[in-house]
């Protein structure tokens, strides 16, 4: 029998996470493969969020246990911390530091986690780069002066400085033109593909569900509804996830045949 | 086998074994960014013998886990060889890191264009070039931005009720109201001091009577509305540019112009309309707490009373020296006013950016009241008040 800790990246068992009296998040279980890109979603301001920040350590939780690669995580404290080079973060907006160009805002984990020479940073922000799809150049911009999908894919590069064992995507695609999102969701599967990444991504995308996603995870009233490759969900009986995939925006996603 | 050394026995290790001509290197155990200062001693120890083996072999059956960083350090090894014209092999690549080695092979192949480092005379002339070129631009920007605020005062005046009285208010509230009782405290002790320094230094003549015609006067005249323009300019005016700025880096600024209003009237007006008013008052009252200041320590420390410390003040200052005082006070706030607004609105991207605008806000205005004070000096010596 394969040993559970080895065959889960993460691991959230009966998670309560709330804000005052109201319960966000109630008694949640989720277990992400390793290897998997795992899509979660939800309605806008249904937890989504708040789920992906309890498992990262930026919000307290109230009860509950978070286990990331065999690990357990501290509650919101310095334990969380030091797991940090286990993870890379995509948060929405991209979160680039301003003040720095996009190279030194890929080293600025390598310079702070690692010692490594000069130059040889210097190559692997520019791997990093041009990993992501950008040319090396970029590099000595600054984040006020690229474009939305530019902004992602840096913020993506800086995710992966530390080629972590899990990826967090906020809403990766959101913001971007059909074209760009697709090649993202694309990029995304090559770098999971390539670097043996687990994939946790929040996302509304319809489109990246169905492309990229191994499995996909309803989040409704503070608990995971459904879980399962896209087809099963489409097949699910709960009214919200009904309600989700096969509302007027989502049927020019199906196949017209059914 | 002809020789065989064992470079490093931790967790990474790699296995030089040259074979006649060919150098056969044996990687094994984590190439992982966690080991990167092992790694790179590692790989910086072959290097000599990369460039005088004829051909290269890298084996990777013995490696346990492999990233980004260490596929390119493996990488720059056969390139290192190659470039030297070597043949290079990479063989025993495992299933799971196939891909990486793949993608790592396709980056860094062209260096980024160096950014070309000008001569240091040249630069330091640029440097002075664009300085002043600067320093032309800011007083231009000033006049702008005065031009802008009276084009604005002329629109209200044709239409009163565009003037956006709830913001006035606002704004007259943080500026004066709020800033009060700092105001109060801090020119009471200057009165204070002043008193203070007089009496102990003026007795020595037997003059220390003469005090309350000094701090009179000096509060009154000058330090009354330097003193409180220097505040507003620290405490609101840093507000105000701080405040527009982050508008502007949100596009706050720009929404506004689209939707058809013109943000000098909507944002800059109600502030510097309310820092104008607001200036004098503050002037007031920050004048009478260092009087006040002064009269207590003239009291308790050199022993003059109240009544004859206002009767002296009665006969030392005049209507005239209040006056002077008080009409610089909104032409200091204008000043504060235009530099906070128009530096605010100069706020590029970074967060870097709101920081120096800020700073350069408060130096500025602070600068240029000082300045202003000299030249009303000039002009009411001039025209005898």
């Amino acid at each position: 029998m394969q040993d559970v800790g080895e065959q889960f990246a993460i691991r959230v068992h009966d998670l309560v996470v709330g804000f005052r009296r109201h319960v966000v998040i109630d008694h949640l279980k989720l277990d992400v493969r390793r290897g998997e890109i795992l899509g979660l979603v939800g309605a806008s301001g249904g937890g989504k969020s708040v789920l992906m920040r309890t498992i990262i350590g930026l919000i307290p939780r109230q009860e509950g246990e978070i286990e990331v690669m065999g690990a357990p995580i501290g509650n919101h404290d310095r334990a969380t911390r030091s797991a940090a080079g286990r993870w890379g973060i995509l948060f929405q907006q991209g979160a680039l530091f301003s003040s720095l160009t996009v190279r030194q805002n890929i080293q600025f984990p390598l310079r702070e986690n690692l010692v490594l020479s000069d130059a040889l940073m210097d190559e692997i922000a520019t791997a990093k780069l041009e990993m992501v799809g950008l040319k090396p150049e970029d590099g000595d911009k600054f984040p006020s002066e690229l474009s939305g999908g530019m902004t992602k894919r840096v913020a993506l590069a800086r995710a992966l400085a530390l080629d972590p064992a899990i990826v967090f995507l906020d809403e990766p695609t959101s913001g971007l033109d059909p074209i760009a999102a697709g090649d993202f969701d694309a990029l995304i599967k090559t770098l999971q593909k390539t670097l043996g990444l687990t994939v946790f991504m929040v996302t509304h995308d319809l489109a990246s569900l169905n492309t990229v996603c191994d499995r996909v995870a309803a989040l409704a009233d503070g608990k995971i509804v459904a879980i399962g490759p896209m087809r099963e969900l489409l097949q699910s009986g709960h009214p919200w996830v009904r309600a989700y995939f096969h509302g007027k925006r989502s049927q020019m996603l199906q196949p017209k045949a059914s | 086998m002809s020789s065989r050394d064992i470079i490093l026995s931790t967790a990474p290790l790699l296995t030089a074994t040259a074979t006649g001509d060919v150098l056969e290197l044996r990687p094994g155990g984590s190439w992982i960014a966690a080991n990167v200062a092992t790694l790179e001693r590692l790989s910086d120890a072959v290097a000599p013998q990369l460039e005088r083996s004829g051909a290269v072999k890298l084996d990777m059956a013995e490696v346990r886990e492999l990233d980004t960083l260490g596929a390119w350090l493996l990488e720059k090894m056969s390139r290192r060889a190659t470039s030297a014209g070597h043949r290079a092999e990479v063989v025993g690549v495992s299933d799971n890191y196939a891909g990486l080695i793949e993608e790592v092979r396709q980056v860094n192949r062209r260096a980024p264009e160096p950014v070309p480092s000008p001569n240091p005379v040249v630069a330091k002339i640029n440097y002075i070039g664009r300085s002043t070129i600067g320093a032309g631009e800011d007083v231009t920007a000033f006049l702008q931005m005065l031009g802008s605020l009276c084009i604005a005062i002329l629109g209200v005046l044709r239409r009163p009720r565009s003037l956006r009285l709830t913001s006035l208010v606002y704004q007259f509230y943080r500026v004066c109201w709020q800033a009060i009782p700092i105001v109060v405290l801090i020119t009471f002790l200057i009165g204070a001091i002043i008193a203070q320094q007089g009496i102990f230094h003026f007795r020595k003549f037997g003059a220390d009577s003469y005090v309350v015609d000094m701090v009179g006067i000096l509060v009154l005249r000058e330090l009354g509305a330097l003193i409180v323009a220097i505040m507003v300019a620290g405490r609101s005016g840093s507000a105000y540019t701080a405040e527009l700025g982050s508008m502007k880096m949100r596009e706050e600024i720009d929404a506004l112009s689209t939707m058809g209003f013109d943000p000098i009237e909507v944002l800059m007006l109600p502030r510097i309309i309310a820092l104008v008013c607001a200036l004098p008052i503050l002037t007031f009252i920050g004048s009478m707490a260092a009087l006040y200041g002064g009269g207590l320590v003239a009291w308790f420390y050199g022993g003059m009373g109240p009544a004859i410390f206002v009767a002296r003040l009665h006969e030392a200052v005049s209507v005239t020296h209040f006056e002077v005082g008080i009409i610089k006070a909104p032409f200091m706030a204008l000043v504060i006013g235009i530099v906070a607004c128009s530096e605010g609105l100069r706020v590029k991207g970074s967060a870097e950016s709101l920081g120096k605008q800020t700073t350069t806000s408060v130096v500025k205005s602070i600068f240029l009241v000082i300045v202003l004070d000299g030249l009303f000096a000039v002009f009411f010596a001039s025209i005898g008040m």
